[in-house]
């Protein structure tokens, strides 16, 4: 499904970040990469979103370069991925509702359809509560929440997720890794980067360890070591 | 499906430009304050334009003809310069009057009149007194009427004096200043036009500068570039017309308050009067100026960002 050939990426002014990556990920995998600060891991995922190019190299998503896509073919590819942030990026001036809602518009889906899937999903969420509230009126996993409620809501076929838990503490730590394996099971391929080991460890899935911009290992069902 | 997205983008810019109220407010503020040097430039246009106009009007060439010539021959002249495509009006003032007008001139003064009563009879001639539409056109008038001095009555000049020469270098002055003015006058207001327009136009940059990260997140949800930038330029339409009903409020009673104030100074021109008679007009100007700045600001500044 998701291919690397052989990318490195070079950035003028710090030089070189990746090197040499080729890696494939199946449909329905959950892999988690890893690594220290500043290993490459977010850029990774922002080569794999068509945020950055490679300096070298392809990356490909059903046998096609990500980067020969134009406009409106890259505004579709990415509503094929559903994305998760460590800083949550939600509108600040949209409720929760809005939020998800905005998703949903920018994909064409009818105001029915909208009104009909918000709310369910906010209560898969467990925020059926919360919905006309705006992200400052929310703690951090909540957001985080209404992130996870709008990368799915489209049925994406992968959910890519950077240092998702970073700013939560343990609890809902917790919870947004169950309902990404949750979503996981559910047939979405799921790509997490984190540099939590305890998050890793539990998962006992395919780990990916990364170390200044190379692959150093590639277990099946892996634990973090780095 | 076209409808319901328009629907969307029109009520995504009203909601955004709601929930922003403190952001909004500043942006009409300052969209206020250039549509009102528009304004005031338009106003300022029609007082000069009605000043040069006065100032015109009061630029005249006198023929002074003979006493012995003949009341047809003279309108007969007349005729002939109001038949001249740069002449705009031809006034006939007869013996009889150019007498009364000089007794009425002279009314205090006893010595001239005691010594116009000694000459006895009538010692003035007729006058016409000839207007052209543009003040560069009295010279081929001039001409004009030295070419005609060769029509004789029974072999004799009539024209006695025509005093354009006399005047010609206050008429060129005069042509020169009003020339000056309309090309300074245009040049001054595009010049302010421009600078309150670069003002506006960064001022809504700033605003969306804030909400770059907003885009950005958009871009990665997939939404295309109409969508993402329609409703920042709705609010930019919204900052518009909001500003041009500010503008066109404010200026009632500002014209009430400065009309009469300037009315001596600009020969009797009424601003509230000219406000009123081309409100339509000022309208269009200062809600299509608002309208179209907060348009074009908003769509060329989102642009920026975009490029994700």
């Amino acid at each position: 499904m998701i291919y690397f050939d052989d990318v490195s990426k070079e950035y003028p002014t710090s030089g070189v970040v990746l090197e040499g990556i080729t890696l494939g990920i199946e449909p329905k995998e959950f892999v988690s990469i890893v690594g220290p600060s500043g290993a490459g891991k977010t850029t990774i995922l922002k080569l794999l979103l068509t945020e950055e190019r490679p300096t070298t190299g392809q990356v490909l998503f059903e046998s096609i370069d990500v980067n020969s896509l134009r406009n409106e073919e890259v505004n579709r590819y990415r509503r094929r991925i559903g994305m998760v942030f460590q800083d949550f990026r939600l509108i600040p001036d949209k409720t929760a509702y809005e939020n998800i809602a905005f998703a949903m518009e920018a994909a064409g889906r009818g105001d029915e359809e909208i009104a009909a899937d918000v709310p369910h999903v906010l209560d898969l969420v467990d925020l059926g509560n919360k919905m006309w509230n705006f992200p400052h009126e929310l703690s951090g996993g909540e957001k985080q929440r209404v992130a996870i409620a709008r990368a799915i809501i489209n049925q994406p076929d992968i959910i890519i997720a950077d240092e998702p838990t970073g700013n939560l503490d343990p609890v809902n730590t917790n919870d947004v890794i169950q309902i990404l394996k949750k979503v996981n099971d559910l047939g979405t391929t799921v790509i997490l980067t984190t540099h939590n080991k305890g998050v890793v460890d539990i998962l006992k899935r395919r780990v990916i360890t990364l170390d200044q911009g190379r692959i150093v290992r590639d277990d099946r069902k892996g634990t973090y070591t780095v | 499906m076209f409808i319901t997205k328009v629907k969307r983008i029109l009520r995504a810019g009203f909601i955004s430009f709601w929930r922003n109220s403190f952001v909004s407010l500043a942006s009409i503020l300052i969209m206020t304050v250039t549509l009102s040097v528009i304004g005031l430039l338009v106003f300022g246009s029609a007082v000069l334009n009605t000043s040069l106009s006065v100032l015109r009007d009061k630029v005249d060439i006198n023929v002074y003809f003979v006493t012995g010539a003949g009341e047809k021959d003279i309108l007969s002249l007349r005729g002939a310069i109001e038949a001249l495509p740069e002449v705009k009006n031809v006034e006939y003032v007869s013996r009889d009057e150019s007498l009364a007008i000089f007794r009425t001139r002279h009314e205090g003064d006893q010595l001239t009149l005691q010594a116009l009563d000694e000459l006895g009879g009538n010692p003035l001639g007729a006058v016409l007194n000839i207007k052209a539409k543009e003040t560069s056109q009295y010279e081929s008038i001039a001409k004009f009427l030295e070419g005609k001095n060769a029509l004789s009555n029974g072999g004799s000049q009539i024209i006695d004096k025509v005093n354009y020469y006399q005047n010609k270098t206050a008429i060129d002055k005069l042509s020169a200043i009003i020339s000056s003015s309309r090309s300074l006058g245009l040049g001054i207001i595009l010049f302010f036009s421009l600078i309150s327009i670069v003002i506006t136009f960064n001022t809504i940059r700033l605003v969306i500068y804030n909400s770059r990260e907003e885009i950005s997140v958009m871009r990665l949800v997939g939404a295309s570039t109409r969508y993402i930038r329609g409703p920042f330029v709705v609010s930019g339409v919204m900052y518009g017309i909001v500003a041009g009903f500010l503008t066109l409020i404010i200026f009632y009673p500002l014209l009430l308050w400065l009309g009469p104030k300037l009315s001596d100074f600009f020969s009797g021109f009424s601003l509230l009067s000219y406000y009123g008679h081309h409100f339509i007009e000022i309208f269009l100007i200062i809600m299509g100026t608002g309208v179209i700045l907060g348009a074009v600001s908003s769509y060329l500044a989102v642009r920026r960002y975009l490029k994700v």
